[in-house]
């Protein structure tokens, strides 16, 4: 971690007289600004799309040829009333944010005791646990699903959220784990050496020193967790049949749309509000955000 | 409590360490049995099952290979096969490309840098599932958006059908895969961008170097573990892909899109082959691993070869 911001503030340093050739600002516009514009459309059009359909009154969303497609006249929070009194798709956010926070505290637990003991036990055959911890993360739900949904199903948890809380760790927990590796590994072990030499159980170590001097790679493990199991939709859509135990993706994609009608304005209301409390989440710490996605992959 | 008991003799630095396996193993429980009970478990589960013929509600027996010989003949299956080797190829291809670009762009100095780096991810942050579902809007035959301003600028007549036909549908999943998966290589690489010395392209420009060239034997030998990686990813997230399919086009028109993800839960759980479909998912495997194998292995030679160290 240390070496990777001092390398990127190094270059960012660098930077300043670099290729100095592509200042002229014509071709700084065509090479640079264009194509970057292009890009942020592209990639935020669905969003803007989405938002302006959910306040959209319904006479103007089909009606392209008196009412401008990309504006709206007169906003209407109908759609959005008609998703939280007259659906259950607030017992959904409910159910996907229990449901998530539940499986990112169990797998966080998990994972802190696994990295520690593969990173800093070193216990006899740590190192290829650590490599198995990764080819776990490389198992894709989808060839799981099916046995996973056998085994829900013997347990007796199929169609509850018990379901997803156990199910959501087989990929957070390596995630984690692998994630947490590569910051214990950043603190210096002779700070674990003078609290050994000065008496400190593992417990008091690992819960006294390693922790706190983890904190950002807990908080980017947890924000990570989080978003995945509130992401998640495969395992949700297999081991959850009762509308009461849905959860936002599931909700919305198997009651909102019914019949030939699509119901634009709520379908598209209930997208926004079941994306904003991870995008809320992570204009919040979009640099742990960034650290992890490259910290996993890096590592 | 009980890893105080274990730490009782703790008077030399070697008797810990021995004591280090008991503890290690009790520090690795919960981990374990976790990913014992929900990950090796039907993992076997999943082959055994491929080799039953249990179905929803009924307990199977041992049938050999009987489900691979019936998806060997299974046209639908072949299909999916093709289907997922195409979307992987395309939309990885594509996703590398835009992708390096845009992190060439944002490694620039820009101004509101870090701001085009954090809504950039966006795509990537919401869920698959929810963003499909935009992207179905958008696709509408009738009044998809992209069709109404194609009309008005007068490139096309008539509204394009984009998920009505097969290979438009294949098309509109795909870029709507790509949208996806851009954010992810971007961003990712450009973690590595940033880890490229300036001093070497100042160097390489003293020396002659045009841009090109510069991109050509500076930027992308140094970045080619990290595009090794990245692809690696990509291209797993990307062949066992679900959701997309199955939001905007649930395999259709006539099997047209099936992924072998989604044959394989259309067989199993609306279907009831529970032995079927888990065949259809175990079939993924060898390709999961080839694909692994050729971008992981493939890609990280070269900095073997050049002695770095990994």
């Amino acid at each position: 971690m240390n070496t990777q911001a001092q390398s990127e503030s190094q270059a960012l340093t660098d930077t300043s007289e670099g290729m100095s050739y592509l200042n002229r600002l014509p071709r700084r516009l065509v090479v640079l600004y264009l194509p970057l514009a292009i890009f942020v459309f592209v990639l935020l059009f669905p969003f803007y799309w989405m938002t302006i359909t959910a306040i959209k009154p319904n006479a103007q969303l089909t009606d392209y040829n008196n009412y401008s497609p990309f504006w709206v006249v007169g906003p209407t929070l109908a759609h959005i009333r008609y998703l939280f009194f007259e659906t259950s798709y607030p017992g959904w956010l409910v159910n996907t944010m229990y449901v998530a926070v539940a499986s990112t505290v169990l797998s966080i637990a998990a994972s802190v005791f696994a990295a520690y003991a593969i990173e800093r036990i070193r216990f006899t055959g740590a190192r290829p646990v650590g490599l198995l911890i990764f080819l776990a993360y490389l198992v894709p739900p989808s060839i799981l699903f099916i046995p996973l949904a056998y085994i829900v199903f013997k347990f007796g948890i199929y169609d509850s959220k018990l379901a997803l809380i156990f199910t959501y760790p087989t990929f957070l927990i390596p995630f984690c784990t692998w994630l947490l590796m590569g910051y214990f590994r950043s603190i210096p072990f002779e700070l674990e050496e003078s609290a050994l030499v000065d008496g400190a159980s593992r417990w008091q170590i690992l819960t006294k020193i390693i922790l706190p001097l983890a904190v950002p790679g807990l908080i980017s493990a947890g924000i990570f967790a989080f978003t995945l199991s509130w992401n998640e939709f495969i395992y949700a859509l297999t081991f959850i049949q009762s509308s009461e135990n849905k959860t936002v993706p599931v909700g919305v994609l198997t009651e909102l749309v019914r019949g030939d009608i699509f119901e634009w304005g709520a379908l598209m209301a209930g997208a926004l509000f079941g994306s904003l409390p991870v995008v809320i989440l992570y204009s919040f710490f979009v640099d742990y955000y960034v650290s992890s996605m490259t910290g996993a992959v890096k590592e | 409590m009980s890893t105080m008991s274990i730490e009782k003799p703790r008077f030399s630095l070697s008797t810990l360490m021995q004591n280090g396996n008991m503890l290690a193993l009790l520090f690795m429980l919960p981990a374990a049995v976790f990913l014992i009970c929900f990950l090796t478990y039907p993992l076997g589960l999943g082959v055994w099952l491929g080799f039953t013929d249990t179905r929803i509600g009924r307990e199977g027996i041992f049938i050999g290979l009987d489900n691979y010989q019936y998806l060997a003949s299974d046209g639908v299956f072949w299909l999916s096969v093709f289907n997922t080797l195409l979307y992987t190829t395309v939309a990885s291809a594509v996703k590398f490309a835009l992708g390096l670009w845009l992190a060439l762009i944002l490694n620039e100095k820009l101004p509101f840098k870090s701001f085009f780096r954090a809504i950039i991810l966006l795509p990537w942050v919401v869920p698959t599932v929810l963003s499909a579902l935009a992207f179905w809007w958008i696709y509408d035959a009738q009044f998809s958006i992209v069709s109404w301003s194609l009309i008005q600028l007068g490139i096309i007549d008539s509204p394009i059908n984009f998920l009505g036909t097969p290979n438009n549908a294949r098309a509109s999943v795909i870029t709507a895969n790509i949208w996806r998966g851009i954010p992810f290589v971007a961003i990712s690489l450009l973690a590595g961008l940033q880890t490229i010395p300036q001093s070497l392209h100042e160097a390489a420009s003293l020396d002659g170097a045009t841009s090109w060239q510069r991109f050509r034997y500076v930027t992308l030998p140094m970045l080619t573990p990290i595009i090794a990686v990245v692809m690696t990813f990509s291209v797993l997230f990307t062949f066992t892909d679900f959701q997309l399919i199955y939001v905007l086009t649930k395999g259709g028109p006539v099997n047209a899109t099936h992924l072998m993800a989604t044959l394989s839960f259309q067989r199993a759980i609306p279907g009831g082959q529970l032995g079927e479909g888990a065949a259809i998912a175990v079939a993924m495997i060898p390709f999961l691993l080839a694909a692994i194998m050729f971008s992981f292995f493939g890609l990280q030679r070269r900095k073997w070869q050049q002695g770095g160290q990994d």
